[in-house]
């Protein structure tokens, strides 16, 4: 549990810290709350030449409602965003979902920009911003682009990020009809499975879905079936189980491991989303 | 004349722990604080195979690095430092403190290095590169007594390391002769017989501190200063000295705060015997601290032991008979009490139950795993995992309550001291009260009624009852290869105060709190006035150490003894001052005063005050105010109790929630409440961790699959709910406190009764047994009319 040798570096503000990414051609990694990459670090996983501190940087952590839009630093905590009035107000699967990461010591220390640009294949956040529809806002030597969740993440700890490019935070759509439900490994208390579930319903009827699916692949995905068997369809038990019977369908190469076989998870894949659903019926 | 405040009396009251305010604050001092000038780094490089021979091993890059100081190889290391000894009488393999030829299992130190800094030395660990012959690896102990598919020490064929050893009914205690009559009559009376293979799992022991030393070797005194993180500092030493061609004046060992043991850390290991050979042969202090990923496979671990369970018996419940064939997978080298620790388990056979025949067999197997040895409660949780789930099945196949069947097996409390098919003597024990009482508590019958109605909506909710009784307070001797005594010294200051020694060497038991509150009480003082000094060889004469729920039962019982003596020298010194007979002496809020006569006395510390500058010296009396003893109990103590919990599995998911744990344990007398509810506490999280989230695992190629704790689940508030506890009391007569201990008490009853409760819970499903830990996986498969 000894990092090899490596330097170390405040970054002053967002461009610094750009400024600092490319000039170390490759070789630094940025510093949030440490709780991804300093475990890493410990078992010589990965060996950056410099830490890039951005966990002082002004303005990059705190949750904020905008152009009718929430947003959310990158730097703050999964414990600021679990207890956030605003968002447990207007986009509460968001909060619940921040509230079931790992243990508290995780929830006061990791961030949301840390989780997701480490995307470890089981982590929540991905499954629930897929589903909420939310746009990561990136910066880097180019300036500012915004990424959808369902396009950030293309595979295992792979991610829609340049090497100079740093997540500045997100941005939510405010939304009630929406929830995460998830099976916990009991020793890491990742996502054996994750299924965030986001629901429109007008005059009785689901306008729209979108249903966000961690901790079963090598990357969060959207479950467009799922998604298709609801839209259009009447709010009601019949549609979400008949939606959540076919969820994990069409899936190869589900995740195996000590915790969860891959035949396992491919029926939690349906369990979860099913009780993904049902919650955020209850909240439409 | 000055009143003094009236002292309340402690012994039996919640005084909070006077360790806390420095531990919870940072302010205590753990190995890895120490520096001493001149110090220098060991990191050990460790095996990535679990079975293999080292063809080569390359050092060059590694001592190139700056700041290094030395490399040395396994056969380097093996002309200074001797094999690793062992503490247990067993045949036992060469056990090289770092490998030479073969490593037997992943995680094996093959080369060591010593270097400026921590950071150094691991950089030189990771520059060596080592070149394996890589051999089959034995992983399965059913395979290993085959000999498949290899075998790990030639000289021990199929793998065996001990056994079959048979005990019980009809064994002869050197088992020269064995008699099948009583055991086979009981199989062929049986109207019922229920056999079941059960596996009582693997576990990593974990504590919060890792392991760690520093040896400091002073040439030119000769002697040797070694902190480590230990239980028993004076057994430390002795192993040291020994393997050092040492005196034992000549080797001080000193256990500073120890961040906890459960066990694992009796055991002397090499990183000890190698940190205190390098220091003696490069002359130069050295610190050597364990990192998480080392302690999954360098430190013991716990368990390990597979139960062929046979239980007869008639079909009103009265067990007749009892066979239970172990197989204990010890890992690939015996370590200090390895050997000794399934025997407890064997010892142990008889549980609560008077049952007239029992044959245990026990068979040792190597494997290519890390070493077993003592984990909480070491041996005991096994024994009564295999006896409570039995009893469980038999009352199940008889559509019995178990509290009934077992009740009806029970040893009378008119029947103790009891002498146990296994040898084992009993103390003192009520177990129908125990049993009573967590009924009681539970609700068992509104409970039962709960249940059946959840199961009757559909909810899969199961009740399961343990009982146990464990082994404890651990001598007298002839139970320990280390002596089975305790030691303890008492002085009573020029000034009154008080500072004693104890040989029992706390790691988070609270002996600081309880001894002083059962000095306070003895000589009447206030408990600030109390210091109680351990883990100190330079200190503490003699000792063997904190394990085996002893440290009260034996060290308070020595501790207690050497108090009464000080305290009746201190009677002879106030009756010359007062010119009265001693034995009309009172010993109260911090005076000593004649019987009746208040106003006739001196305080405490004017009386300690003349015992040292004792003019005149009464006759027959010599200055000062310190004395000793040494206790050894007539027996081990036999704690019990009953557990009972209360558990719902998820229908879709098998995940299981355990909703109530309602404990009854009897630890004999308390002297602290308080720390007796934290014990129990600790030992119940150990203990539900084992039945439902706790597993080391093992990949068919003996790595290590469960090497942190994002696999290994550590058990956390989140897993628990709130604890019920009681306690009844039934003091041992082996020791003058009447305490029994209860370290251990909280994984004994937990285990099974979590497990019976999953069965209850699925029996609907035809379930009759289901192995740990409580996967949600497996139990969604019962569920799905798959296998456990």
């Amino acid at each position: 549990m000894i990092p090899t040798h490596f330097d170390y570096a405040r970054a002053t503000s967002l461009d610094d810290a750009i400024a600092r990414l490319g000039a170390s051609a490759g070789g630094a990694k940025l510093l949030a709350g440490g709780h991804s990459l300093i475990p890493l670090m410990k078992l010589r996983l990965s060996e950056p030449t410099t830490l890039i501190d951005i966990a002082r940087i002004p303005g990059l952590s705190g949750i904020m409602e905008k152009d009718g839009k929430i947003q959310i630093g990158a730097g703050t905590t999964h414990h600021a965003v679990a207890t956030s009035a605003l968002l447990t107000e207007k986009c509460p699967a968001l909060a619940d979902t921040a509230a079931t990461i790992g243990d508290p010591q995780v929830r006061n220390r990791g961030t949301i920009g840390g989780s997701l640009a480490h995307a470890d294949p089981a982590a929540d956040y991905p499954a629930i911003l897929v589903a909420l529809d939310a746009e990561i806002h990136v910066k880097g030597k180019g300036g500012w682009r915004s990424v959808k969740a369902s396009d950030f993440f293309q595979g295992l700890f792979t991610v829609n990020l340049q090497p100079d490019e740093i997540i500045a935070g997100v941005h939510v759509k405010p939304q009630k009809a929406a929830a995460y439900a998830k099976l916990h490994q009991r020793a890491s208390h990742f996502a054996i499975v994750g299924v965030g579930a986001s629901l429109e319903v007008s005059g009785g009827k689901i306008s729209a879905a979108r249903v966000g699916l961690t901790g079963a692949s090598t990357h969060a995905l959207r479950l467009a079936n799922v998604e298709t068997a609801l839209t259009g369809q009447a709010l009601s038990d019949a549609t979400i189980d008949a939606a959540a019977a076919v969820a994990g369908d069409g899936l190869d190469d589900l995740n195996a491991d000590i915790h969860a076989s891959a035949n396992y998870r491919r029926q939690m894949i349906k369990v979860f989303t099913k009780r993904a659903l049902d919650a955020a019926r209850a909240r439409a | 004349m000055a009143t003094s405040p009236v002292l309340p009396k402690l012994v039996g009251t919640r005084v909070k722990r006077r360790e806390d305010p420095r531990l919870i604050q940072g302010k205590g001092t753990y190995v890895d604080d120490l520096k001493i000038a001149g110090m220098q780094w060991v990191a050990f490089k460790r095996s990535d195979v679990a079975h293999g021979r080292i063809v080569s091993i390359d050092t060059k890059a590694a001592e190139a690095i700056e700041g290094v100081e030395a490399v040395f190889t396994g056969k380097q290391i093996a002309e200074f430092v001797k094999p690793m000894p062992i503490g247990t009488p067993f045949p036992s393999p060469e056990h090289r403190v770092v490998a030479v030829d073969v490593v037997r299992f992943g995680g094996e130190a093959v080369a060591v290095v010593v270097a400026r800094d921590r950071y150094v030395a691991r950089d030189a660990v990771d520059a060596i590169t080592v070149q394996y012959d890589v051999l089959p690896a034995v992983v399965d102990p059913e395979a290993a007594l085959e000999g498949k598919p290899t075998v790990i020490h030639e000289q021990f064929k199929n793998n065996v390391a001990i056994g079959p050893i048979p005990g019980g009914t009809g064994v002869a205690p050197d088992g020269s002769k064995v008699d099948d009559s009583a055991i086979e009559k009981a199989f062929k009376d049986a109207e019922i017989v229920i056999s079941q293979r059960m596996m009582n799992q693997r576990l990593a022991p974990s504590a919060m501190e890792p392991r760690g030393v520093v040896a400091h070797y002073e040439a030119g005194k000769g002697t040797m200063t070694i902190w480590s993180s230990t239980q028993n500092p004076h057994i430390l030493r002795t192993f040291i000295a020994m393997m050092n061609g040492m005196g034992e004046n000549e080797v001080r060992a000193i256990a500073p705060e120890v961040g906890g043991g459960f066990g694992a850390k009796i055991n002397i290991y090499a990183e000890e015997y190698v940190v205190a050979g390098l220091s003696k042969k490069l002359e130069m202090p050295l610190k050597w601290i364990e990192d998480r990923s080392e302690a999954f496979v360098a430190t013991i671990h716990g368990r390990d032991i597979l139960g062929y369970i046979d239980l007869a018996a008639r079909r009103d419940g009265t067990v007749l008979g009892l066979k239970m064939r172990l197989i204990a997978d010890i890992g690939a080298y015996n370590m200090l009490l390895t050997a000794a620790i399934p025997t407890l388990t064997m010892l142990m056979a008889n549980a609560t139950y008077a049952i007239p025949a029992i044959r245990v067999t026990l068979t040792e197997v190597f494997t290519n795993k890390t070493p077993t040895d003592a984990y909480r409660g070491a041996g005991r949780p096994e024994a009564t995992y295999f006896v409570e789930r039995a009893m469980d099945m038999l009352a199940r196949e008889l559509k019995m309550d178990p509290a009934e069947v077992k009740r009806k097996n029970f040893i009378p409390a008119n029947a103790f001291p009891f002498h146990t098919q296994m040898g084992a003597v009993y103390d003192s024990g009520d177990y129908e009260k125990a049993l009573d009482r967590a009924l009681k508590n539970a609700g068992w019958e509104q409970l039962k009624k709960d249940r059946d109605k959840a199961k009757a909506e559909g909810r899969l909710v199961g009740l399961g009852l343990s009982m146990y009784v464990e082994v404890c307070g651990i001598g007298p001797s002839a139970s320990l290869p280390t002596g089975g005594w305790e030691h303890a010294q008492v002085t009573i200051e020029r000034d009154g105060r008080i500072t004693a020694m104890t040989g029992a060497s706390p790691h988070g038991q609270g002996n600081e709190t309880t001894f002083a509150q059962m000095l306070a009480d003895q000589f009447s003082v206030p408990f600030e006035h109390v210091t109680i000094l351990h883990g100190d060889t330079g200190v503490v004469k003699q000792g063997i150490g904190t394990f085996g729920s002893r440290s009260q039962a034996v060290g308070g019982a020595a501790l207690h003894m050497a108090a009464g003596k000080v305290k009746s020298k201190m009677a002879k010194f106030a009756a010359a001052l007062l010119e009265a007979h001693e034995d009309d002496l009172v010993f109260e809020d911090g005076r000593i005063s004649v019987k009746g006569a208040p106003a006739k006395g001196r305080t405490f510390a004017e009386v300690a005050s003349y015992a040292y500058i004792p003019v005149p010296l009464p006759p027959g009396l010599e200055p000062g105010l310190s004395d000793e003893a040494f206790f050894e109990p007539s027996n081990n103590t036999y704690p019990f109790g009953c557990h009972i919990a209360l558990l719902e599995i998820d229908r879709d998911t098998g995940e299981p929630t355990l909703l109530r744990l309602v404990a009854v344990d009897d630890a004999g007398n308390l002297i602290n409440p308080l720390i007796v509810e934290g014990q129990i506490h600790g030992g119940l999280a150990q203990g539900i961790g084992q039945a439902m989230i706790e597993e080391v695992v093992y990949g068919e190629d003996g790595q290590l699959l469960t090497g942190s704790f994002m696999d290994y689940a550590m058990p956390r508030a989140i897993d628990f709910p709130r604890f019920e506890l009681d306690n009844t009391v039934t003091p041992t007569p082996v020791n003058p406190l009447g305490a029994k201990g209860c370290g251990e008490a909280g994984t004994l009853g937990s285990t099974p009764a979590i497990v019976s409760a999953a069965v209850d819970a699925l029996s609907g499903f035809g379930v009759k047994h289901i192995d740990m830990m409580l996967r949600p996986e497996k139990l969604w498969r019962i569920i799905n009319g798959g296998q456990a």
